[in-house]
């Protein structure tokens, strides 16, 4: 497989949200708006680079039996130093985006990533498919929060496009409940995947 | 009064699933059928408990007195997953019918994220209920408030349950078959608990 079709694949086919359909949690959590959405993004995308790598590092050293709670300790100390970080140079996005940092650790992506491609595959590999999956996964969140910013705030990445108070539903609960519904509906027509 | 506030506001006002967004796979992926999300939820339940119970002494009598709070994630996901091997074992052991009912959804919850969501919630968020001056909660009120969340959890996952067992009967458009139009249908469910939100101030 070529280097680049590795990326690809992360951002259409095996696109975590709409194909996949894994992570729910931050995606409906923390995509009240386009910006929440794409840090969010980035955020699990730097844990899964580096959880990547690192796994496909140690898989041979890890015995069969253990490597699911190995896997675990991995993860959660990428998210460990990217909580510290973040506390240290974005607290203000680290307040927003609150519990769902550490929860990347239950990140379904994350631990699939690293029992489906990670411990099979050479390291480069592995951070590429990282990268992919968490490009796929970011853009994803932006555009479930642009929509959802779009119609409760009638703003575009915090850039007002009209007057008013945009239909409040979509900021709230139920709005990413049914914007990312309809997305993966739209999603799936457009790829022609059956459900 | 204190905790029956703290317990409609958990299962209601401040629903979990619905209003929190934890514990979205499990409520996608297990609640095709009534029966299934009612074992899920008790199972759900009795660790949510358990799990508060542990990673609360622990963060009062381990990890601030040490001043390593930075290990509080790392610490937690591996008490949940010891935990809930340890609940696994055991349950074979003393009840197997009890086991038999929770088994196959016991591994499952480790990785369900309002296990973790709430031991890291009750330790660091500060609560106000009934206008009481915000302030982090006790053991008894973490206890009591992790166990009406895991109540509101069950609520969510079996009420969903319901809904989608009439929903297989419906012709939906191809597009929208399975998750899309379960995604829609949680969106009305929230909407309605929306309702309650005047409940409690």
């Amino acid at each position: 497989m070529r280097k680049i079709d590795i990326v690809i694949k992360g951002i259409v086919k095996e696109n975590p949200t709409f194909m996949l359909v894994l992570g729910m949690c931050p995606t409906l959590g923390t995509t009240t708006s386009a910006i929440n959405g794409m840090s969010m993004g980035l955020a699990t995308t730097f844990v899964l680079i580096l959880s990547n790598l690192a796994i496909s590092l140690i898989a041979g050293l890890i015995p069969n039996k253990v490597r699911i709670p190995a896997y675990v300790v991995v993860i959660a100390t990428f998210v460990t130093v990217l909580e510290l970080l973040m506390k240290a140079y974005v607290p203000s996005m680290y307040a927003t985006l609150g519990l769902f940092i550490p929860l990347i650790v239950v990140n379904c992506i994350v631990l699939g990533r690293a029992e489906a491609f990670a411990n099979k595959n050479t390291p480069v590999d592995s951070a590429l498919d990282g990268l992919g999956i968490g490009l796929g996964f970011t853009c994803s969140l932006t555009v479930i929060g642009l929509v959802r910013e779009a119609l409760g705030n009638l703003s575009v990445f915090g850039w007002k496009f009209a007057e008013g108070d945009g239909i409040l539903a979509f900021v709230l609960a139920p709005g990413a409940f049914i914007v990312l519904g309809y997305l993966m509906a739209i999603f799936r027509k457009m790829t022609g995947k059956k459900a | 009064m204190e905790y029956l506030i703290i317990i409609v506001s958990a299962v209601f006002i401040n629903n979990i699933v619905l209003s929190q967004f934890l514990g979205i796979c499990p409520f996608l992926g297990v609640s095709n059928k009534v029966g299934t999300a009612m074992g899920m939820a008790a199972a759900v339940c009795f660790v949510i408990v358990l799990s508060t119970l542990v990673t609360y002494l622990l963060q009062y009598y381990v990890l601030v007195p040490f001043g390593i709070e930075f290990m509080q994630t790392i610490t937690f996901i591996l008490v949940i997953a010891a935990l809930v091997q340890i609940v696994e074992i055991v349950l074979k052991k003393i009840s197997p019918a009890l086991y038999q009912a929770l088994g196959i959804f016991l591994p499952l919850i480790t990785t369900n994220c309002c296990v973790l969501g709430l031991a890291i919630m009750v330790v660091t968020k500060e609560f106000t209920f009934g206008g009481t001056a915000p302030h982090m909660l006790n053991l008894a009120e973490s206890l009591v408030f992790s166990l009406s969340s895991a109540v509101g959890f069950g609520l969510a996952l079996v009420l969903f349950a319901g809904i989608r067992e009439q929903l297989e009967l419906v012709g939906v458009p191809k597009a929208f078959k399975g998750v899309p139009i379960a995604l829609i249908t949680a969106g009305i469910l929230a909407m309605a608990f929306m309702g309650f939100s005047g409940l409690v101030k």
